[in-house]
Order: C-alpha cells, then structure tokens, then sequence
C-alpha cells in the first residue's frame, strides 16, 4: 500500500504522538505490519485518554449505570437519555474543556459550549438549558481576572448567539486552579421518545456525508493536548485550541433537527475530539460495519492540508451523518436551505475497516474496532497511594480553634469570600431567560427549574462539587457532590432522576492523584445508588495542575462535578429559596451536628487549609431529601434553601437577600457560636412556614423521622443575631452583589 | 388578521414569539422564512414581528445584513403601506438598519453583553404596544443585549418627543429615568420607539420572555394584548 506519508514511522514518532512503546507494538500486532503516519495518527487520538478513558474506564464501570427511566445506556450515545414521561425525553451531559480555556480563554470556553449543544442535538434533541461549572485560581491576581474575563465572555458569546439560556451552574475560586482552570459545560435538551438518532452506521452500501462547517487546521491534536500535563510550554500548543462559530452551530442546530424529521437519516455524530477519525470509527464500531471515505471530498479551509491533519482536524460546528441510499436529495435539500455544506465523502462498508483515500490512493487503512472504547482500545489499571496530605487532614483538631471574639467581624469577613458572594457579574453576561423556560431567573431555586412547554412538567437541574470536601475525603467528598446535587433539586421541589459526571483530576499515572479518583468514583457510585440517580455519562479529565512558586507540582482539587436531572410533574408545586413574608417562622431541618470541617470558614477567617471532610450521612440526607419534597408537594412551606457553602449564617443570609426581608435568628447554647452559624455539616435546610402551618410541618417532619429546631422568624429589615443587631440587610446585599466586581474590575 | 414572525439564519426568539402570541394570546400565528421575497396571504391588517437573535450571525453590525434579505424588501414596502411592524431586539436593530425607524442601536457602553431584568417605563399611550399602559407605568421587564445602546442625533431625538414617538425608556423601580437606571448609556434612556406614522415599533428588552405568571413574571403580557387588539380593530 502507498504511504502518502514521507515521515518515517517507530516507536520515537509514535512516543512524539503521546503513544507508549508498548502501545506501539500492540498497534503494529493490530495491523500485521508498521503503521504509516496516518494510521498511527489514528491510534494516538483513538488511544488518547480523551477518546479511549483508558486509564478511567475500568472504574467508571463500577458506577450505577442502569435505571428504569433511562432510555440509552452511560457511553452508548453521545449523550444519556431519560424518559421524563409524557412521551418525552431529556438527554443531558457535562464535559470539560479545561486545557484549551487555560490556553485561550475564550475561545476555550466558547467551543466547550458548542461541543456539549452538538453531543445533545446529534441525538436529535432540542437543547433548551445550559448550565456550567467553573474553577478559577485566586481571583486577585491578574492572570485570573483574564481568564475569568474571557472565558465568561466566551460561554456567554457562544450560548447568547447558539440561542440556548444559561440557567445554572457554578463559580469557585482556589489557588490550586491558578494555572489550570475548569471548564464545564453541560447541555439539556428535550426529543420525544421514538424520535431520538443513533450514532450509527448500519447498512453497507449507505452514503456517508460531512455537513456543517469546512475542515480547518484548527484543533488538530486537541484530543493528545486533553491528555498530557498542562506545563508552561503548552503555550505553545495554541493551533491544538479550536474556534468556535456560534451562528454556525444555530443552523447546524436547526438543520440537524429538520433532517432528522425526514426520516432519510441512518445515524449522526456530532464531530469533537479527533474530528472525521472519531465519527467515522465509533460509528462504524458501533454497527460492527466499516466505512470508505474519500479525504479530497472534505470541503477545506486550507487547500494544502495533510491527510492526517483533516482526519485529525477538529474544526467544530462539523457533523457526520450516514443517510439511506436514495434518499440523499431530502438531505441535501434541508442543508441548501440552511446555506450549509453537506459533501458526500463515502459510504458505509461491510469490511469492519477505515478506509481513507486521497486522490484515489489508499492513506490509510485501519481495522475500526480495536479504535474504540470498549472494542480494542488499551485499558489499564493504574497505581494508587494515599496522598500524605491526608495525614495534615487526620490531625485536625477544632478545640485548637478558637471562637473569634467578634463573630459579626467574623461573619462580614467570611460574606465577602469570592466563592460564596453573588456570581452576578458572570451570570448578567450570560442570557438566561431566551426559549422563555427559565422558570427561576425571577424566583431563584436551589436548582435551576426549566417548564417542560406543552406538558405539567418542568425539568430540574443542577451542577455541585465542593472540591475542598473532595480534597479532605474524595470518598465522602463525592458523596457530599452527589447529596447536594439531590438536595438542591429536592429543594426546588423536583425528583432526582439521574446524573452526568465531569471528573477533574490530576495526571492518572501520579498515584496520589489516582487515589484521589478511585475513591471519588467509589463515593459516587455509592450516593448514585442511595438517591437512585444513574450515571448516564459524562467525561474524565485528567492531568490538570497547576504550578507553584519553587516548581513544585500538584494536582488540581480534585473535583468530580456532578449534573443532576432532576423532574417535577406538577410546575405548580414547586419551591424557591427567598422568604416570603414577615413574620414567617424559620426552621432548621435535618441534625444540626457541630462541625467546622472543610468550611469556607476555617480558610477565610482563620486560615486552615487542611481539615476533616464534614459531617455527613447518606441515609438521614435521603430521609431529609424525602421529606423537604413531601413539604413542598403538602404546601407546608414558602421557601426552601439548602445549608451548603459558608453555612447557615450564608443560607438566611441569602435568603433574606432573594425575599428582601431581614430575620432574626437565636443560636444554640450547647453548640459553638461559630460552628452553629458558619459550619458546613451536611444533611440541612432551612425552610419557612406561615405560623398556620407550623403544626402540619412539625407533624409531617415528625413522621418522616426528621430532626429540626425553630431557630427565629422572618423579621423587619435587619439581621439580628441572639438579639444582636448585624446592620441592615441592605449592607449586606450590597457586599454580596459588589463584591465579585470589584474584585475582578480593580 | 394574523401575525407573521420572520425566521432568519440566526434569529433564537422567533420561537418565543409563536409561543406569546399563539399559544399564551391564541393568536393565530405562522413563520415566515428570510428567503421569501413576497409576504404571501398578508394584508395590512395583519401584523409582522422581527424577533430577536444574531441575524446571519450579526458579524458585521447587528442587523445590517438582515436589512437586505429578501423578505424586508416586502416588510419595508408592508409598513410603507400602514402594516403593523414590531421589532424586538435585532429586531428593533433590523428595522433601524432598514430605515423604518429612525436611529441606530450601538454597542453597550460598557461593552459587555447585558442580560438582566430593567425597569422600563411607558411613555405613551398613544401606540398598540402601549394603549394598555398608563403613561409613567413602570414594567420590569428582561434585556439581553451587546448592542442596545440607542443613539439618535439631536434633532431626531427632538423630533421623537416632539412627535410622542418614544414608548419606553430605562428608568428604576420607582419610575425615576436617571443615569444609574441607564445600563447601557441609551440616549435619553430610550428603549422603545415607533416611527412617525405609528405603525412600526421597535424596542430592546424582551416582554415575549415575561408574559406568564409560570416565568414569575407577566408585566410583558400588556403590550402583546395592546398590539393584538389593535391589529383585530385595524383588520
């Protein structure tokens, strides 16, 4: 066979490509011979963490992967698809895009958002939410705010043009995210059942089209660049950081949708990492076929481009769609009148191989199955040690805290942290109210509620991941994640029904870094199974970390972001977070246990850093879970917020803010004053009730086996603490909202 | 009569549009593709709206390429001829473009893009848009804009008081128009305008996104009920 290639070929090139020699030798067993450089370009991308979860993949098998609602198992399509009922589904994922963000911001961001819309409408969904989770470093310095500052306009330039609303999501600031920060990004979306598209490639002899934008150079070896340490010199990989066209994506959107309708297409996938190379192989693993492309049909920005650079390329807003033979013209119809391109480049074969063609020459030639996930594709069990900062975390001793004297110094000081003030200088960048479903844009939820148009229904959804917990514990740390992901949504008055996983982390082959993902994924899965929430999908980043000064490196917090879905049949029996009226008394509900662990607390005002995961229990959270939502659906209760970050003290806090009305609140004398305002327990909520129905609440949270205290009223104005007046509520929202700003615009 | 919402490569609100006025006004409602050249089975009685959106991607300059599709041929030649024409957002930037309105819509004064509920007050009740307004009538209602900043010169900008042509601008929660209730530096705070003859309007905050109480919010749902009944009294 012809090599279109002059690079000569072993195992010095295939370790250029990220490959290791004993991947090399497998390859050259798979092929009976040495690859060329193409087909060796194939496997690096094929084989790289980002595609194949190499390194991940035995553990992600450990998790909860099957449900009665959901309609595609975890890693078959490109998304998870759950029956929400009513004849409708919704397919749902996060995915991170954290190295191309730390490189290029903007554009980093911008595509991670058109990446994860393209995994859901590939489905033949229409995506109707978006939400996103965010790491940034200390938001003091200068390299930060222009991080923060390009990608927030990146999501937000992408998102606001593509037409689909940020509704939720989340922003923490931790140095351990300096240099490399996370990137999440998680789509929604509805389809009716029936009406969903495979990413197939069935019947030989079917035309294999490209449609959408011309192949750049843009991106190429972005799926290796997802899969080594982020250094200084990555830098220099900037042509691996691919650029984002949001109007694209909105036609591609609706001319994907309208082609779907016509019933000519046999399976579509969306083109991300490693472009034509991924789409063609995993389509044709999947229906054991092979396909035969010809890379001169690829329309093309560039007229010189390799053939590896366009099997490689990963321009986006790109998609592969085979399509029934003689039924081409309905297809080519739809995308004429979307002014979009759509090239046949082949046809599906029998021969369970790639084919790639340049002018009539064979390129490359390459057997699809051993490509894949879960076909040929390494796997591999990797070291784990217990990371020795573990044991800084085991001597934390609260008694040698001590209880400030100035509690509401305290408390002004802990208000102000980047991490727990109002994201409202990100979010107002961000629309949030287009497709007119955001139901809580004007009455905020602990979750984002989004109506189901034409149905009762309305879809709940969350992003959480407190990494500080996930750093003192990965094991309940990720099980926190998960609680608090079903808290939230219990709290806006929705049935948790599923999740998606985006998992942080550092580099697999560090085997502290490895301890830290086996017990996150341990933890997960034993919450998934608890709140009967299946893992649909999602993706794993590894090799994120961040440089100090000195050179040490170290990983990132590790940080499991969990994307629950979460259903509410009745959009009339849902739950907001602010007070409602004066006067209404406030409950404490769920064990109060004293616990300063791991709380913003003990970072900002006293500067502890390493400190025990806090207090938390799965069977009492799924108790509490149980009964905050049989208070909502009994109409006990006006508003419902959950204590998380910051504590209680920031719970009422912002409740108060969101209603507009003060409250006063007595503490508990057997407890630490600081603990009982600023701890982080887990497993509580504050909610409110009319004095008429304190009765049935306290009688409801009785039979459901529930702890709770009346700890004060709704009241006037001002915030008053044991009697004690904490100033105007006024002072406090205008730190709450200034803050961030401030912060980033000095 | 009925209601034509144009569908552009690019418009993301002509959904919501159908949505107001077909499903939450009952009004009977079609779509109408950019690619048209004739706006077919549509009187003067009836009633077109340019959604919001980045119209061909609004690379250029928001709604300077729309101006020149197909069918806002026949929608400038439709409201030459006295058919309602409203314009949200690109929009209300697509019938400045195309000369129904007079100004233009500039990039914020900041340069960011805005997305946030403002209060707007209503000016007039001298347009369907406002007739079920009460003049100093205060309307929260959510914008989500990169470039809304209105900019007229001083004789047009005298020329729309003079003619009770404004019909909303930014003011605070209490109906004060001063600077702090200006977000992206409009001139005189404007955020809605009609042209001289009162059949075409044009503003940039979004009422189709607070017309239901499920949204927590319907303070939109009055101008969408003022334009349809002035539409049904029209035909």
């Amino acid at each position: 066979m012809a090599t279109a290639s002059s690079v000569q070929v072993d195992v010095e090139v295939a370790k250029n490509l990220g490959l290791t020699a004993e991947e090399f030798n497998r390859i050259e067993e798979i092929m009976g011979r040495t690859p060329n450089f193409n087909e060796l370009s194939i496997f690096s991308v094929m084989w790289s963490e980002h595609c194949s979860y190499k390194n991940s993949i035995m553990w992600l098998k450990t998790l909860p992967r099957d449900g009665e609602r959901l309609l595609v198992g975890a890693g078959e399509e490109n998304a998870g698809l759950v029956d929400i009922g009513g004849g409708l589904a919704c397919a749902f994922k996060i995915e991170s895009h954290n190295h191309p963000s730390a490189i290029e911001p903007y554009q980093g961001a911008a595509t991670g958002v058109g990446g994860i819309h393209r995994d859901i409408f590939t489905m033949g969904a229409r995506p109707i939410a978006s939400l996103n989770s965010l790491r940034f470093g200390d938001p003091h310095l200068a390299h930060t705010k222009h991080l923060v500052a390009g990608v927030v306009k990146g999501i937000g330039d992408y998102g606001n043009c593509f037409g689909v609303p940020v509704v939720g999501g989340e922003v923490f600031f931790h140095p351990s995210y300096n240099q490399n920060i996370l990137v999440n990004a998680m789509s929604v979306g509805i389809v009716k059942v029936g009406e969903t598209v495979s990413a197939s490639a069935d019947g030989p002899g079917n035309p294999v089209f490209i449609v959408g934008s011309a192949t750049g150079k843009d991106g190429i070896h972005g799926a290796t660049f997802a899969s080594a340490d982020l250094t200084e010199d990555s830098a220099d990989d900037l042509p691996a950081v691919q650029v984002g066209d949001p109007f694209q994506e909105k036609l591609l959107l609706e001319a994907s949708l309208e082609v779907i309708a016509t019933g000519a297409v046999v399976g579509m996938q969306d083109m991300g990492a490693a472009g034509i190379t991924c789409s063609t192989s995993e389509m044709s693993a999947k229906s054991g076929t092979g396909m035969r492309i010809d890379l001169d049909k690829v329309p093309t920005r560039q007229s010189d481009m390799k053939p590896w650079e366009i099997l490689l390329s990963e321009s986006q807003e790109r998609m592969l769609i085979v399509c029934h033979k003689g039924r081409e013209q309905e297809l080519l119809a739809v995308f004429d009148k979307w002014d979009l391109e759509c090239e046949q480049i082949g046809e599906v074969t029998d021969t369970g191989r790639l084919e790639y063609y340049v002018g009539g020459e064979l390129v490359a030639d390459v057997p699809a199955e051993p490509l894949v996930l879960g076909g040929g594709a390494p796997v591999y069990e990797r070291e784990t040690r217990r990371p020795a900062y573990l044991d800084k975390v085991d001597q934390f001793d609260p008694a040698t805290v001590e209880v400030p004297s100035d509690l509401r110094a305290a408390a002004t000081k802990l208000f102000k942290s980047p991490s727990l003030v109002s994201k409202n200088w990100v979010t107002e960048q961000y629309d949030g109210t287009v497709r007119t479903n955001s139901m809580t844009e004007n009455t905020p939820s602990d979750a984002a509620l989004v109506r189901v148009k034409g149905t009762d229904k309305a879809l709940a959804v969350t992003t959480d991941c407190n990494s500080t917990y996930v750093y003192a514990d990965p094991y309940v740390g990720t099980m926190i994640a998960v609680a608090e992901a079903a808290r939230n949504i219990a709290c806006s008055g929705g049935e948790p029904v599923a999740i998606t996983n985006c998992l942080n982390f550092g580099n697999p082959y560090n085997p502290e870094a490895f301890y830290q993902f086996v017990n996150a994924i341990k933890g997960m899965g034993e919450a998934c199974r608890a709140f009967n929430t299946p893992v649909t999908g999602g993706n794993v980043s590894f090799y994120n970390q961040s440089q100090y000064e000195g050179g040490r490196i170290e990983p990132v917090y590790p940080t499991p972001t969990i994307g629950m879905l979460g259903v509410v049949d009745n959009v009339k029996r849902t739950m907001s977070l602010g007070f409602k009226a004066q006067d209404d008394v406030i409950y404490l509900v769920g064990d109060n246990v004293e616990d300063l662990g791991s709380s913003e607390y003990l970072r900002v005002v006293h500067g502890i850093e390493h400190s025990t995961v806090p207090h938390f229990d799965l069977q009492k959270e799924l108790k509490l879970h149980r009964a905050i939502l049989a208070a909502i659906r009994g109409q006990h209760i006006k508003s419902a917020h959950d204590v998380s970050d910051g504590g209680l003290f920031q719970t009422l806090c912002e409740s108060a803010i969101e209603g507009g009305h003060g409250f006063t609140v007595d503490t508990d004398t057997e407890m630490r004053k600081d603990a009982f305002l600023f701890g982080e327990a887990q497993g509580r909520v504050v909610v409110t009730a009319d004095e008429s129905r304190t009765g049935d609440l306290e009688d409801l949270l009785r039979e459901q086996g529930v702890g709770f205290r009346v700890i004060g009223r709704v009241a006037g104005n001002n915030i008053t603490i044991d009697g004690e007046d904490w100033g105007n509520l006024m002072e406090w929202e205008t730190s709450h909202n200034d803050t961030l700003a401030a912060i980033l615009e000095s | 009569m009925k209601f034509g919402v144009i569908v552009f490569p690019g418009s993301n609100c002509d959904d919501d549009m159908v949505h107001v006025l077909g499903t939450v006004l009952g009004q009977e409602t079609v779509k109408l593709w950019h690619k048209e050249e004739s706006l077919e089975g549509f009187t003067t009685d009836d009633c077109i709206i340019v959604p919001g959106g980045f119209s061909y991607g609004d690379y250029v300059r928001a709604g300077a390429v729309a101006r020149f599709s197909p069918i806002m041929k026949s929608v400038i030649d439709f409201a030459n001829r006295g058919g309602y024409v409203f314009g949200i957002c690109n929009g209300f930037q697509i019938l400045c473009e195309a000369h129904l309105l007079p100004g233009a819509l500039l990039r914020n004064r900041d340069q960011k893009f805005i997305a946030k509920n403002l209060f707007i007050r209503s000016e007039t009740d001298n347009a369907p848009t406002n007739r079920r307004l009460s003049p100093g009538q205060v309307l929260k209602i959510p914008v989500a804009h990169a470039e809304g900043r209105y900019y007229a010169d001083e004789e047009t900008i005298f020329q729309l008081n003079q003619n009770d042509q404004i019909l909303f601008r930014y003011c605070d929660g209490a109906g004060e128009v001063n600077l702090a209730s200006n977000h992206n530096g409009s001139v005189g705070n404007i955020a809605g305008i009609c042209n001289e003859a009162r059949n075409v309007f044009g503003m940039m905050p979004h009422p189709e996104r607070a017309s239901e109480m499920i949204l927590g919010n319907r303070d939109g749902y009055s101008i969408f009920q003022g334009l349809a009944e002035a539409v049904a009294e029209a035909g």
